[in-house]
């Protein structure tokens, strides 16, 4: 019997991940040590820091294609650039997330086990908010970058864990509104695990059929194993209905309104740009690795999943009055409108990759201006409150104007060079009965977006119209990004389409 | 045809984009000024378009001067990904030259004339930057050098003209009319983008020169199949209905006379609706490579300006049966155009034309309104000759020129398109020819009947008591201004100030000498785009068709005189024939849009929500109901369960996996 020998790591390459990963550590220790003061600021700091060297080891590695910890961890280009995706996006997201200026202490509340009212919630009012979510951000950031780079599916379990988890205890952390956000964190961990279970039991039926959970050594096995076919297209369903999940695509999508409904805002951001990179980001790698080769088999019911959230998703978002639950059905829609450069295979991977981008600096911007429509209860999100703040605030009303604009697929914005980018690719892929419900769904998904527009510039004020808060330079930078990237990627989106085109794609030896 | 290149731009020519870039501007430092710009803003709007004019002439006298007659501005790379390649890049030849000159400059004139007409209105900065935004979008319609630019510029305009159709937001049929405008236009859409993934799959480009070059070369050596082409054609087509309110597209179109009369006068009348024949005839190389796609051109322009002239009889609002007659104007462009050749110049010269009397009637009817306290119906207007000279003259100018009377410009752009109709060979130039004609009748009939009603004959706003008769019922926007304190309508007739009336005059002469100004220069001027003119032999000739066309011209008005000469009654009386209330319902459109579109799309809706909500939740209460015996769950019915999204993802999670193993072992 051989020993068992550590695999060679290769340290330079999991870099980024171990210094996103430590400093978390670093920060649950913070929270330990550093005196209540002094903590914010601290801890602050120290995420900040993390995103950006973790970004900066990104780019430092760019030109890495490597597979260590055994095959555990793949390092490509396509992966690199997720991770730096998810990086990006997660630096911008961090800006909402502290943000103290428009709610005394933030968006998030120290100790949520008091009920509201009660003499704990009244003595808490005036302190500053948990800084335990940096750590939680750190962490499922991490999570998210791991996920992307995994080469087995054991790793991408871990991961898939390892952000999932954080993300469930952020979601119960509202200030405001606490039994909503709470009945929605314990939802999603309820469903999320759920979902869990099936991926996992997937990965154990592939395990059956070949031999391995190496993505490479899968796809290998779909050409020289013996075992039955039904264990490969069984565990494969298993497989991708976890991944689904966390996608949020039709029929597995519907934790996603009330979870985004309930988050704190700055959370569902984070879980609308981030989490849904990272859920494409191993959607797109175990599709293009493991099964490309098996794409007869599961291409018709990824493409009829497809179908299903872009029409589901499309449809809903018109009769919603809640702005929140209109952005997490615009999300679901978006998430069919990537699974349409899933089904496309190599050749979408790089439009998917800048639809990823475009996408989750337009929903950031949108979710952070969310947070400055808000009146003595804290945000005002049903639509009908919206109705006439034009007149008030025209700055704000322009920029969700270019916003909802560029979720529009309005030319000249992010939503129409990105939908153009990917339907192109996938036209080019033979995928054109999914470019036709995509353009149809596209067509309906503008109208509840405009009607938004209506409301903010034509209708009359009503009564009770909540202020637009004046934003902090924090929510103001983050806003001022997510427009800047919406008119940016719309106008000259080229330079982003060479990167995402040169960045590669998967390694698959 | 030898294959299409365009020159580069020189000269003057390469700061073409400053087209677009002045009203966008413009339109921009109007919005985010906001009301620290309502002194002035409109006068910011009105010099932005008079400088585009300026341009767009000097670029016109380039251009002449140039020996290829064209010229392309490539901006920057927009798009490159895989095989694709889209630039943004501007095309400056003879056909986007008519275009520009005819956006800026009636727009010039209607900007100016919505200086007067909107000067009460508190809104009138904001009117103005979409105003601005609108040509910016149009200039950019007509001026990019690729499909994507072009879907850039369609895009842009709808918006413009949902926000301005909705403009009067506090007229509930201002924004259903937005509404409406905005959901036909996007089924339009859906095509003209199709076409557009199709033609990149077909040729691997969106650029102008290479995709007609690519048909040309197929036609040669047959290498795209003729069902691509035709597919490619229809395609193109839906999304030219849609924006140009053609069948069965039309509906829209009327709808959105609920927006102030210069948005009618321009974006509804003059030029954007006039974009889907702009685009046909931009793709003429691809038109003429398939006759089928032609046809259907031909048949969609010949129905539709059928479909205009008969509802355009039973309208009674003044803007409406204006609306009526544009859609059949349009009509008569889509059939010229659909016949292919030298017609194609046909449709363009009867589309400038029509950009002139039409902008001017429809300004007319606003200076009318504007006189009368915003009364639309023509049944109540009536003597107003003497009350508004200017406006009735250049009105009186307008008609005779919109219903072909010699020696007017309808004359001389109308009587091609019919004659070329008649010579279209076989025997469906009969058909198309006889409608044509057949529509020149009745164009005439109704447009005298709007003539005569609304400035002869006996006044009948004199005899109205009452401020309670609107024409559609729904003008509580003016309503405060139209009551005097003691609830009665006093209405004094009065010509409007200046500023409305120069725009007028000046429209009103263009519709008297525009026609044959252009009947044979503008032909000329396009032939480098769209080939040469049509040859002068058919079964009938031009001699033929101008006294056949004039006779039916004048026996139509000649009949609308001698029944509206003595007025008419003050409200209409029940139809008694199925073909009038047909009329009257125009033709039904609405309510078959409703069960084919709305309806479905209503019920998809419904059903997908309360799946989405109560679905699942329903079965399994009921279940719960039907075991445990207890109805009292039944009544807890509620969203938000997690045992029910549990159970959805359970059942998602038995499809997948059946469909894939289904798929694996079938």
């Amino acid at each position: 019997m051989n020993d068992i020998q550590l695999p060679p790591i290769d340290y330079a390459a999991l870099l980024p991940m171990l210094i996103v990963f430590g400093l978390a550590c670093v920060g649950i220790l913070a929270e330990a040590f550093v005196p209540r003061k002094h903590r914010f600021a601290v801890q602050a700091t120290l995420t900040l820091a993390a995103l950006i060297a973790g970004l900066v080891t990104v780019i430092i590695n760019r030109d890495l294609e490597v597979t260590t910890i055994g095959g555990a961890v793949t390092i490509d280009g396509a992966g690199l650039f997720l991770q730096g995706i998810i990086l990006v996006l997660g630096i911008v997201a961090f800006g909402l997330i502290a943000e103290r200026r428009l709610e005394r202490g933030g968006a998030f509340v120290a100790n949520a086990a008091h009920a509201a009212d009660s003499d704990g919630d009244k003595k808490q009012l005036n302190e500053a908010g948990a800084t335990e979510i940096f750590p939680l951000t750190l962490f499922a950031i991490a999570g998210m970058m791991l996920f992307c780079v995994s080469g087995d599916l054991l790793t991408m379990f871990v991961a898939l864990e390892v952000f999932s988890l954080p993300l469930y205890l952020m979601c119960g952390l509202a200030r405001r509104r606490r039994l909503l956000s709470q009945e929605s964190a314990l939802k999603y961990f309820l469903l999320g695990a759920f979902a869990s279970a099936f991926f996992l039991y997937g990965v154990a039926l592939i395990y059956g059929y070949a031999g391995s959970v190496q993505l490479v050594a899968i796809k290998q096995s779909v050409l020289d194993s013996d075992k039955s076919g039904v264990l490969l297209a069984a565990g494969l369903a298993l497989l991708a209905i976890g991944l689904l999940f966390k996608a949020a695509a039709v029929p597995f999508h519907v934790w996603t309104p009330d979870v985004y409904q309930g988050a704190p805002t700055p959370i569902t951001a984070l879980m609308a740009a981030c989490v849904k990179a990272a859920a494409f980001g191993g959607l797109l790698r175990v599709f293009n690795v493991a099964f490309e080769t098996t794409s007869w088999d599961w291409r018709p019911v990824i493409t009829a999943v497809a179908m299903a959230t872009m029409i589901v998703g499309s449809i809903l978002a018109v009769t919603q009055t809640d702005i929140k639950r209109l952005l997490a059905y615009s999300s679901i829609a978006n998430a069919g409108y990537l699974l349409v450069g899933v089904v496309s295979l190599g050749g979408a991977v790089g439009s998917s990759m800048f639809y990823l981008v475009a996408y989750g600096f337009s929903v950031l911007a949108a979710f952070g201006m969310v947070t400055l429509v808000r009146d003595a209860d804290g945000e005002a999100t049903h639509l009908s409150r919206w109705a006439g703040l034009g007149k008030g605030s025209p700055l704000f009303s322009a920029m969700f104007t270019i916003i909802m604009l560029g979720f529009a697929g309005i030319p000249l914005t992010s939503g129409f060079s990105s939908k153009f980018a990917l339907f192109s690719s996938a036209w080019d892929a033979n995928q054109s009965a999914l470019v036709i419900v995509g353009v149809l769904s596209s067509v309906v998904l503008a109208f509840p977006y405009l009607k938004v527009v209506v409301l903010l510039w034509l209708n009359p004020p009503g009564d009770e119209t909540p202020t637009v808060s004046v934003p902090g330079y924090l929510t103001r930078a983050v806003v001022g990004v997510g427009v800047l990237a919406t008119i940016v990627l719309g106008v000259a989106p080229s330079w982003l389409l060479d990167m995402v085109n040169s960045a590669g794609t998967f390694l698959a030896k | 045809m030898d294959s299409i290149t365009y020159a580069d731009a020189t000269g003057a020519l390469s700061s073409m984009w400053l087209l677009v870039a002045i009203p966008a501007v413009s339109a921009a430092v109007l919005l985010l000024l906001g009301k620290r710009a309502d002194k002035w803003g409109h006068w910011l709007g009105v010099a932005a378009v008079l400088a585009a004019f300026g341009l767009a002439v000097t670029y016109f006298f380039q251009l002449k001067g140039l020996d290829n007659r064209s010229a392309a501005l490539n901006l920057f790379e927009f798009i490159h990904i895989g095989g694709l390649e889209v630039n943004v890049g501007l095309l400056f030849d003879p056909l986007t030259a008519v275009f520009v000159l005819l956006i800026t400059g009636v727009g010039f004139l209607i900007h100016v004339y919505a200086v007067g007409y909107m000067s009460h209105d508190p809104g009138r900065r904001r009117f103005f930057a979409y105003f601005n935004l609108f040509v910016a979008a149009m200039l950019l319609l007509v001026l990019g050098d690729n499909y994507v630019m072009l879907y850039a510029g369609w895009e842009g305009v709808g918006l413009a003209s949902y926000l301005l159709i909705s403009f009067w937001y506090e007229r509930p049929a201002a924004a259903t009319a937005g509404k409406k405008a905005f959901l036909i236009n996007r089924v339009g859409d859906v095509g003209f983008a199709l076409a557009i993934f199709l033609m990149f799959a077909t040729f691997g480009t969106t650029d102008y020169a290479k995709v007609f070059n690519g048909v040309l070369e197929s036609e040669a050596g047959q290498t795209v199949s003729a069902g691509v082409l035709l597919a490619l054609g229809l395609l193109l087509l839906l999304g030219a209905c849609g924006k140009s309110g053609q069948f069965p597209l039309q509906t829209w179109l009327p709808d959105a006379m609920e927006g102030p009369t210069p948005v009618s006068a321009l974006i509804h009348a003059a030029t954007m609706v006039t974009a889907g024949v702009y685009m046909i005839a931009r793709s003429a190389t691809i038109f003429n490579a398939n006759e089928t796609a032609q046809t259907v051109v031909v048949s969609i322009g010949a129905l539709t300006l059928l479909i205009g002239c008969i509802i355009g009889c039973a309208k009674d609002g003044i803007k409406r049966v204006l609306a009526y007659s544009t859609v059949s104007q349009i009509g008569y462009m889509f059939l010229a155009v659909g016949l292919g050749g030298g017609a194609y110049a046909l449709g363009i010269i009867h589309l400038l034309a029509h950009g002139f009397f039409k902008a001017g009637l429809f300004l007319g009817a606003g200076s009318v309104m504007h006189g009368m306290k915003d009364q639309e119906d023509i049944r109540r207007y009536g003597g107003l000759w003497k009350h508004m000279k200017i406006t009735w003259a250049t009105f009186g100018l307008g008609w005779l020129a919109i219903i072909g009377m010699f020696p007017f410009s309808g004359f001389f752009t109308k009587d091609p398109i019919i004659l070329s109709a008649f010579n279209r060979e076989g025997w469906t130039g009969w058909l198309y020819g006889g409608a044509a004609l057949l529509g020149a009748g009745l164009t005439a009939f109704y447009m005298t009947r709007l003539f005569v009603l609304t400035f002869h004959g006996k006044p009948r706003w004199e005899m109205e008591k009452h401020g309670d008769h609107h024409a559609d019922g729904d003008e509580a926007h003016h309503a405060g201004i139209k009551q005097t304190a003691d609830g009665r309508d006093i209405q004094h007739p009065h010509e409007s100030p200046l500023i409305m009336t120069i725009p007028l005059i000046v429209l009103a002469l263009g519709s008297v000498f525009a026609g044959y100004l252009m009947s044979t220069s503008v032909v000329d001027w396009l032939t480098p785009v769209l080939g040469d003119a049509p040859e002068e032999h058919g079964r009938l000739s031009h001699g033929t068709v101008t006294v056949l066309t004039l006779g039916v011209v004048v026996i139509g008005a000649a009949i609308a005189f001698l029944l509206f000469r003595n007025g008419t009654e003050l409200v209409e009386r029940p139809a008694r024939t199925h073909i009038v209330r047909a009329a009257r319902n125009n033709l039904y459109a609405d309510r078959f849009n409703e069960l084919v579109f709305e309806l479905p799309g209503r019920l998809l809706t419904r059903a997908l929500v309360w799946v989405d909500n109560r679905g699942v939740d329903g079965i399994v209460n009921g279940l719960a109901a039907a075991f445990g015996g207890g109805s009292g769950r039944l009544r807890r019915l509620q969203t938000g369960y997690v045992r029910t999204y549990a159970l959805s993802i359970l059942s998602g999670a038995v499809l997948v996996v059946a469909a894939l193993l289904a798929v694996r072992l079938g």
